[in-house]
């Protein structure tokens, strides 16, 4: 047949090629980011966000971390509303990933306050004892604004000399935790995702001496990086002196203080762990 | 040059040596991310952290260790089953400077944080073109020593040959299309959804044109002539050859189950990932039956037993692969180690073993004397073999854990475990892990002592006599 003619072959080859390339490869062009699946409050990043998001891709982050949420319980429940396509209409190149060495960040945004990010990136262990997050305080470095507005243009986004203006003296921290804050964070799904406490609010372990070392536990690993190894405060503040009933600090833990930077853990915790750090924490203060 | 046929084989052992040398550089960096994971003050900010190695250490893999060593051995086979010498011996030269360039300036250019986040096309723009440059002159050389064959027949790793030179130029240029902002950094042509899937296009094919059809084009030529046999099937290779190529294109978003790519593509790749495993094991059988009658060989002739392992890995590859392209097992082992352990069963056990089996045929031909130790061969394979089994079952086994306990629920639907408490578990895996990369380290450096004495002290060579005129 082409055994004997090369550039025939080749040209077989290319053809054998094409096929799935068209069909799977091009023509897909027409239905992804296609503007019914546009998503109105998905918004451009901003100077200092791109920004951040350039930094993390220098650091090559997208190693460990991916950024979709698979519409499956267990990445619903521990990371958040399933990703839409019309979210990603912004992000060339996407972030998507193919290891998650760490958690998922499509929706970190919100999820921590700040301070907290800040006190992470620059020494993770400080805040997660056991994490292999490499230290990243050499970003506190000033950030360099010299190719800013060329890039918005490239992209066509939206911005103002004032915008880039307002970079002035910022670091490229700043711009990372601009950056992570957005991540996920357009679309309102943590309102209607929050969950609410249904039912009897009434300690079961009141006075349980049992569950204290567990209640201990639990907050060493889960709270301590925000209220501290000793209760005194930090990111969060300090919870040695609760003087609250015991159904308040259970919703606080359970459905989060979002607008303070309190996150939930109804949904990773569960009742019944809620309440045994609930009284850990309770017994501290009266003892 | 070797002198009687005019064959140009001083570029040959240029490729050989300089993609030793950069497999060497990808093994240590491999070794060192994978302490890294355990000990993350190995990471040296900011140049030296663990998301700046890992693209450095596929990228020395698969284009330093992977590409260069099929640059050595294609000219090596092109030229033998054309029976002509190279069209440009000039042009390949060049090419030796322009690909040692190429990979100092990606390691560097990387390791300054210099990348577009693509895998395996992390290499910023001006770079990138420079692989352009690369591979159009390897291809032309390629291409120009066929058309003046003197051979008339094309023999089945020719076809491998020329389906790699087209497969990878197009696949490198549509995802490589960027917008520059400057010299040193560009965005990608193409946004979110649309980009994973161009993307992942082009990384599946990579594993199609880098990793599955250059060590074909290899293991065609070099198992006949190890065991001096020729191949079982022909035709058989034929038929593979064009339902490979043809399905491979098809099966990109297999890495995008589940996520906002639309179903239908997923669902394609799907049954085309299934669909592979026929050609890809018309490849495994061809091989076994070419050893009816052989396989007392797997005990005298080291080369076979590399080649034979190689195509049983590949097989074990080819069957692992279209199972995690199934939705309900993705949903499990996605994201997981597992994918490592896949990746690694294939690079060190498929793609590796068949060119170590090339280059232990290539030296004793080009430099004219016998390997230096046949003890220290059998060695370097078992160490080789062994660093990988502990490599990709425990990344398996870990990969499994890890799945099973982030999708464990309570009675009343919230989750089992946090992230931190399956994420404390994979240390004792990344342990073993670390470890299994020192043996095949250990295994690598066995291999290159032996190849450097046997080029510098070994017996000169009696072998005319041998298999080398078999029938290929
Ligand atoms: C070696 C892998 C690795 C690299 C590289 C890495 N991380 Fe992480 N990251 C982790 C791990 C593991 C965790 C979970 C433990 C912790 O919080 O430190 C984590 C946690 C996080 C979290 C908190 C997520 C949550 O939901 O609690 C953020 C935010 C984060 N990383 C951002 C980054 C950024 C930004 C970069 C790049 C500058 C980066 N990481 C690089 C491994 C990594
Ligand atoms: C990411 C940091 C962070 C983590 C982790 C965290 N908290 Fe908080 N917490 C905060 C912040 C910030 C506030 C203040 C919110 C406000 O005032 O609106 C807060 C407030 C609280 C309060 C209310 C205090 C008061 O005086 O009313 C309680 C109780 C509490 N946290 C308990 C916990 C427990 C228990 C855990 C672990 C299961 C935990 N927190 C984990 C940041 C955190
Ligand atoms: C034995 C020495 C090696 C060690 C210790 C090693 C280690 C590693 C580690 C730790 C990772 C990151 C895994 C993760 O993300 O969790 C990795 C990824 C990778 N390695 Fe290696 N490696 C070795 C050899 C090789 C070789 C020889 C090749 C290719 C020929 C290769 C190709 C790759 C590829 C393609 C990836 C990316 C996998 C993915 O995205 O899932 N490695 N390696
Ligand atoms: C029929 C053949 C094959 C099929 C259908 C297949 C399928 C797959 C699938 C579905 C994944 C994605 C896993 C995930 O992330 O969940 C994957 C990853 C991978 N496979 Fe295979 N595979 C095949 C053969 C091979 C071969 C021969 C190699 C050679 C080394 C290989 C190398 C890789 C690499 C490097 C990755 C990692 C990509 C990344 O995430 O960066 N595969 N494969």
């Amino acid at each position: 047949m082409f055994e004997r003619k090369p550039i025939i072959l080749l040209l077989l080859a290319a053809l054998a090629i094409s096929v799935g390339t068209l069909v799977t490869m091009v023509a897909p062009f027409r239905w992804i980011n296609d503007p019914q699946l546009k998503i109105a409050e998905v918004r451009p990043y901003t100077p200092l966000q791109l920004e951040g998001r350039d930094i993390y891709i220098r650091e090559g982050c997208n190693n460990c971390h991916t950024q979709t949420v698979r519409p499956l319980l267990a990445d619903v429940e521990r990371y958040g509303d399933y990703s839409k396509a019309g979210e990603f209409v912004y992000d060339q190149p996407f972030l998507w990933g193919s290891r998650r060495t760490g958690p998922d960040l499509a929706r970190i945004g919100g999820k921590y306050p700040d301070a907290w990010h800040y006190r992470h990136m620059v020494d993770p262990q400080a805040m997660v004892p056991r994490s292999n997050m490499p230290k990243y305080a050499f970003l506190q470095r000033p950030l360099d604004t010299n190719l800013t507005s060329r890039k918005m243009q490239a992209l066509h986004f939206p911005y103002t000399s004032a915008d880039i203006a307002a970079l002035q003296g910022k670091s490229e921290l700043d711009a990372m935790v601009a950056y992570l804050q957005k991540l996920g964070s357009d679309i309102q799904w943590r309102k209607t995702a929050q969950v609410a406490v249904v039912g009897d609010l009434r300690n079961p372990f009141q006075e349980n001496k049992s569950v204290l070392s567990e209640g201990k536990g639990i907050y060493e690993k889960e709270c301590a990086q925000c209220h501290g190894a000793d209760l005194k405060g930090g990111v969060g503040p300090a919870l040695a002196n609760l003087d609250k009933p015991d159904a308040e600090v259970f919703k606080a833990v359970y459905e989060g203080l979002s607008a303070g930077g309190m996150p939930a853990f109804g949904d990773t915790l569960g009742k019944e762990r809620v309440w045994k750090v609930v009284t850990y924490l309770k017994y501290q203060q009266r003892h | 040059m070797s002198l009687k046929e005019g064959y140009a084989d001083d570029v040959v052992k240029g490729f050989m040596t300089w993609s030793i040398i950069w497999g060497l550089v990808a093994v240590l960096v491999g070794v060192l991310i994978s302490f890294q994971l355990v000990f993350p003050q190995l990471n040296f900010p900011p140049y030296l952290t663990y998301g700046r190695l890992r693209p450095i250490h596929t990228n020395a893999a698969i284009f330093g260790w992977g590409i260069g060593s099929f640059m050595a051995l294609f000219f090596y086979i092109t030229q033998r089953l054309t029976k002509t010498p190279l069209w440009s011996p000039g042009l390949a030269r060049f090419q030796l400077y322009l690909f040692n360039v190429v990979i100092a300036l990606a390691a560097v250019t990387l390791a300054l944080g210099m990348n577009r986040s693509k895998e395996y096309a992390e290499l910023e723009w001006p770079v990138a073109l420079l692989v352009v440059i690369l591979w159009v002159i390897f291809s032309a050389n390629i291409i120009m020593t066929i058309v003046r064959r003197k051979e008339e027949q094309l023999y089945i790793s020719l076809w491998y040959i020329l389906a790699t030179l087209v497969g990878v130029a197009v696949l490198y240029l549509v995802n490589n299309a960027v917008i520059p902002v400057s010299l040193f950094k560009s965005y990608s042509a193409y946004a979110g959804a649309n980009d994973a899937n161009v993307q992942w296009w082009y990384g599946h094919n990579a594993v199609a044109m880098v990793l599955t059809t250059p060590p074909l084009a290899i293991f065609y030529y070099f198992l006949p002539k190890s065991t001096g046999v020729p191949i079982y099937s022909h035709r058989m290779g034929i038929i593979a050859f064009w339902s490979l190529i043809f399905m491979y294109l098809w099966t990109g978003a297999h890495h995008l189950l589940w996520t906002p790519v639309p179903d239908w593509v997923q669902t394609l790749a799907m049954a085309f990932s299934i669909m592979l495993i026929a050609p890809s094991w018309a490849a495994v059988f061809n091989g076994y039956f070419s050893m009816n009658g052989q396989w007392h060989q797997m005990r005298d002739n080291y080369l076979v037993k590399f080649l034979i392992f190689g195509i049983t890995f590949y097989g074990l590859q080819t069957l692992q692969g279209p199972s995690q392209a199934v939705r309900t097992f993705s949903a499990f082992i996605h994201y997981t180690d597992w994918v490592p352990g896949h990746v690694h069963m294939g690079a060190l056990g498929w793609v590796s073993l068949v060119i170590f089996a090339g280059f232990y045929y290539l030296v004793p031909r080009l430099y004219g004397r016998e390997i230096y130790s046949v003890t220290l061969v059998n060695l370097h394979f078992w160490l080789a073999v062994i660093g990988q089994l502990i490599y990709s079952i425990s990344m398996w086994v870990a990969g499994v854990q890890q799945a099973a306990m982030l999708h464990a629920s309570n009675p009343d639907g919230t989750l089992h475990y946090s992230f931190m408490e399956t994420f404390v578990e994979m240390y004792p895996y990344w342990h073993a892990r670390a470890g299994a990369g020192v043996i095949y380290l250990i295994s690598l450096l066995v291999f290159i002592y032996n190849m450097v004495k046997t080029v510098t002290s070994g017996k000169p060579t009696q072998l005319t006599a041998s298999a080398a005129s078999t029938n290929a």
